[in-house]
């Protein structure tokens, strides 16, 4: 389990990064999927099902899906300029600042995993025998259900949001016209 | 038993690619996919967490992660979309009405 953990952590960091090379926006899309289904087979391997589906239905199935419309309602064509080897400075900080996060988090990662707090309740046997879906329905209908009414409310907005911004304006003088 | 901190540690490593794709990337719709790599990136460390601590509280929010990142795919598109119809364009480079 752990070596599989290993290979499927190696190919999932290794489709993640391809998004920092590819050119065409469609490619990077793809690769994102990929990434999120091996990600998928990780949660499953964290012994949590839950997730796993929701991870492949929601990001790889709906989200992305939303990217690739949108990248191919625009049209968009891959980066078209020349592949340049000189670093500007932008480049230069941006590179900087990604590897300073990545040692920061690396860090405090390290030294918080040492210490974790006192168990919980759920352990991987009483997860497996009463389903992980069970468990997370009871606790979102029972503990944490104002946060559950609150992000229904949130996509609700985020809906007619959407639907107001990329709505097409109709010209000016056809709102002067009418009364 | 997977290591909690071989599961954190790849999150780590995708957080820092994501972070790595805002700063380098010039299309602002790879970029919004870094963001969404990103969000992923804490989805990965909350279930390790939960894994490791034998808790559902991380699950729990990995769900209310996961609605956010939705309904930000949904608006962030969106707003391109409207970008696009009134630049032509999706390259960060051009975009500098709020630029000094």
């Amino acid at each position: 389990m752990l070596i599989a953990f290993y290979i499927v952590a190696a190919l999932a960091v290794a489709s993640a990064f391809n998004i920092l090379i590819l050119r065409s926006p469609v490619y990077c899309a793809l690769s994102l999927v990929g990434c999120f289904f091996l990600l998928g087979i990780i949660f499953i391997l964290l012994n949590n099902e839950f997730v796993a589906v929701v991870q492949v239905l929601i990001y790889a199935g709906a989200i992305m899906v939303l990217f690739l419309f949108v990248i191919m309602l625009l049209n968009l064509r891959p980066d078209s300029s020349p592949r340049s080897l000189k670093f500007g400075i932008a480049k230069i900080l941006g590179i900087g600042l990604t590897v300073g996060i990545l040692a920061q988090l690396i860090g405090v990662f390290g030294s918080s995993a040492a210490k974790l707090g006192p168990m919980g309740e759920y352990s991987a046997q009483r997860v497996t025998e009463e389903g992980s879906l069970e468990i997370v329905a009871e606790l979102m209908l029972t503990e944490y259900v104002l946060p559950f009414e609150i992000i229904s409310i949130l996509l609700m907005v985020s809906i007619m949001g959407a639907v107001v911004l990329a709505k097409k304006r109709p010209p000016p003088e056809e709102e002067e016209s009418q009364p | 038993m997977i290591p909690v901190s071989h599961i954190l540690g790849l999150s780590a490593i995708l957080f820092a690619i994501g972070v790595g794709g805002v700063m380098i990337r010039r299309n602002a719709i790879v970029v919004f996919m870094c963001v969404e790599l990103m969000l992923n990136a804490v989805n990965v460390a909350f279930v390790g967490f939960a894994y490791g601590m034998q808790s559902m509280v991380g699950v729990m929010f990995v769900f209310f992660v996961l609605v956010v990142a939705a309904a930000e795919a949904v608006v962030g598109l969106a707003i391109m979309l409207a970008i696009f119809r009134s630049r032509e364009s999706l390259d960060l480079e051009e975009f500098n009405l709020l630029r000094w």
